[in-house]
């Protein structure tokens, strides 16, 4: 090992930005995703197409020729299905960042007992972490909008809205995986369990290919706690200009809030894990 | 090779005087700013775990620690001691569940953040990011104590090489070998220019050629001012590194010292081994057990501690104790530790 100098460096010239924290997380996460920005962009366009190709105008031109179509609210196939589109794959996105990744930092790699033997405390790594994720998303989701503008179903203005819509329903999911990454000691599959019985169901009940005026009565309320179908609504709205102040402020309103105790509660859960 | 900085003076930071007044001391006590806080205080400092079968570890049970400015400071103790969950206390990554703890004059509870800036941790287990290369985890890592980008950037040129990983630098770590990610995680723990730097296990995967370097890079940091606790396995490097050390033994605190203290008290000035086959030298044992005050038995060998090694060697001859081979050598802190943990000692 050869010869140290810091002889021109002092704390003084290092200040300890504790606010800053979090910011650094979040430069730290994006550099690390720099490795693998391009194919992750590249799954961020390729994923919207085929979606659209095969369901929006394979399967739309059944749909739209059948007798039920006007249950779709006079729209196309392709065109009902488009937000819901975006706001499925940004709820992708969100949740599956929030999971492995996340998790192999406190289990595998270990990396986050390293930043918090900084000035950077668990709430912050939780806060970087969100910050990542909502990065990922708008990244995803503008990218998203654009291929939905290049088929022409992207809606006017308002369909911009889009993209705050599956942000929000993104980052509302993900906070609760990066609490529940922090309670796991080994992972034991539950990631995988919350995939297969949390995320498929809703991805597939939530309103996003069909209304759920077809679903039963009886398992209405289940859609109706469902994040994504807020997410679905409100985007919909949006683009198809059908959004009503009352409605839209409810499904912002209860993304928000679920974003908001999710914030919370993972917060308070790296916390008690970091700090043992 | 350029001069590093004098060691800093107290006065300059403001926090440790003021923090000082809040915890006095006795060596703070006469209002020289010189003497403010020592850099640990720690008394009946206690760690309890909570565990799932529901009966708590005790991992630490009251121990009493000062280290000084300037001092190097050694944790001795054997697997369990609690060595690592003292070393997390003082870190500031781990609550106490006891007793009070001051470092730099400062509350963990209180000041964590603060403390953690002025830190330089080598945690026992490695927590770099295998993913990114060497030159980016000391980057990034600056970068959690604020400090500017183009600054990380130059230190991490200079710790590269302090860590003789300038041919990996832009190599991604999880091609390193166990020995250079424990390199560069040392290496790390100096980006900020830390007073106080707390060494876990540091040399722990390190060839011998690689542990001299450190610990000569050790010394000189010590010679600048900076403040070094390390937890070791090995006596030598404990022989080698610190001023005073403590021995623990099940969360408390056995013996204290400096290395050469603690063999005046708990060896003899000299060490007989008497080499066997494994397994024969207990037939041996009743022979020479009359000869000395304390003989350890070993798996191959026994260790009779004595003033005098050649004449016990002598006298354990005449009554017929054929060893395969025999040393006679000066005690080191190895008997000492051997002798305070109760590790296969018989008297
Ligand atoms: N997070 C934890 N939860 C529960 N028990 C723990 C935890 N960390 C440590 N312990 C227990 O506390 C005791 C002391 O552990 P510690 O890691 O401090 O020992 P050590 O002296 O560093 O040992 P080693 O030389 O093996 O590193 C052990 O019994 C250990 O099992
Ligand atoms: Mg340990």
């Amino acid at each position: 090992m050869a010869t140290l100098d810091h002889s021109h460096t002092r704390p003084s010239s290092s200040p300890s930005v504790p606010s800053g924290g979090r910011l650094m997380v979040w430069e730290y996460l994006l550099r690390c995703w720099r490795r693998y920005a391009i194919p992750s962009l590249a799954e961020a366009i390729g994923t919207p197409l085929l979606y659209l190709l095969a369901l929006g105008l394979g399967l739309g031109s059944l749909v739209d020729a059948g007798p039920q179509s006007a249950a779709l609210g006079g729209v196309s196939y392709l065109q009902y299905i488009a937000p819901a589109l975006l706001v499925a794959a940004a709820l992708q996105i969100g949740v599956s960042e929030g999971s492995y990744p996340a998790y192999s930092r406190f289990k595998w790699s270990r990396v986050f007992w390293g930043v918090t033997a900084t000035p950077v405390t668990p709430g912050q790594v939780c806060d970087g972490e969100v910050l990542f994720i909502g990065t990922r998303l708008l990244a995803a989701s503008t990218l998203y909008y654009l291929v939905l503008l290049m088929f022409g179903v992207a809606g006017g203005p308002a369909g911009l809205l889009m993209i705050p819509s599956g942000m929000l329903t993104g980052i509302a999911c993900a906070v609760l995986i990066l609490a529940l990454g922090a309670v796991l000691q080994s992972d034991g599959g539950a990631f995988a369990m919350v995939f297969r019985f949390v995320v498929v169901p809703m991805t597939l009940f939530s309103g996003s290919f069909f209304p759920i005026t077809q679903l039963p009565l009886a398992v209405r309320w289940l859609v109706w706690i469902s994040p994504l179908w807020h997410g679905n609504e409100l985007a919909r709205g949006f683009v198809l200009g059908t959004a009503e102040p009352c409605s839209t402020i409810g499904h912002a309103a209860f993304l928000a809030a679920l974003f908001v105790a999710g914030l919370v509660l993972a917060r308070r859960l790296y916390r008690r894990r970091l700090i043992v | 090779m350029r001069e590093r900085r004098a060691p800093r003076r107290i006065g300059d930071d403001p926090s440790v005087t003021r923090s000082a007044d809040a915890m006095p001391h006795p060596a703070g006590a006469n209002g020289e700013p010189e003497k403010a806080a020592p850099m640990i205080a720690a008394r009946r400092l206690c760690k309890t775990f909570p565990t799932a079968s529901g009966r708590p570890v005790e991992a630490v049970r009251g121990i009493d620690v000062q280290v000084e400015r300037g001092e190097s400071f050694g944790f001795l103790g054997p697997n369990g001691a609690g060595k690592s969950s003292t070393m997390r206390m003082i870190a500031c990554v781990s609550a106490r569940t006891g007793g009070e703890l001051s470092i730099l004059g400062m509350d963990p509870d209180l000041d964590g953040v603060r403390i953690r800036g002025r830190l330089g941790v080598v945690p026992q287990q490695d927590n770099l990011d295998v993913e990114l290369t060497v030159r980016e985890n000391l980057i990034i890592y600056g970068r959690y104590f604020g400090i500017s980008r183009s600054e990380c950037r130059r230190r991490a040129q200079e710790l590269v090489e302090f860590a003789q990983l300038t041919d990996k630098a832009d190599t991604k770590v999880d091609v390193l070998s166990g020995g250079m990610k424990r390199r560069l995680t040392i290496a790390r723990s100096l980006i900020n220019d830390p007073e106080l730097l707390l060494l876990d296990e540091p040399t722990t995967g390190l060839d011998p050629q690689a542990r001299h370097v450190l610990w000569d890079r050790l010394f000189r940091l010590k010679n600048e001012g900076v403040t070094l606790v390390v937890t070791t396995h090995y006596m030598d490097e404990a022989e080698q590194l610190c001023d005073r050390l403590v021995v623990m033994d099940g969360g408390v605190i056995v013996a204290e010292g400096s290395p050469k203290a603690l063999i005046g008290a708990y060896s003899s000035r000299e060490v007989l081994e008497l080499r066997f086959l494994p397994g024969t030298q207990q037939q041996a044992e009743p022979l020479v057990t009359d000869l000395v005050e304390r003989v350890e038995v070993l798996p191959d060998r026994l260790l009779l501690y004595t003033e005098d090694g050649e004449a016990t060697l002598e006298a354990a001859h005449s009554r017929g104790v054929r060893p395969r081979s025999t040393l006679v050598r000066r005690s080191t802190l190895e008997d000492v530790f051997l002798r305070l943990t109760g590790r296969s000692l018989v008297d």
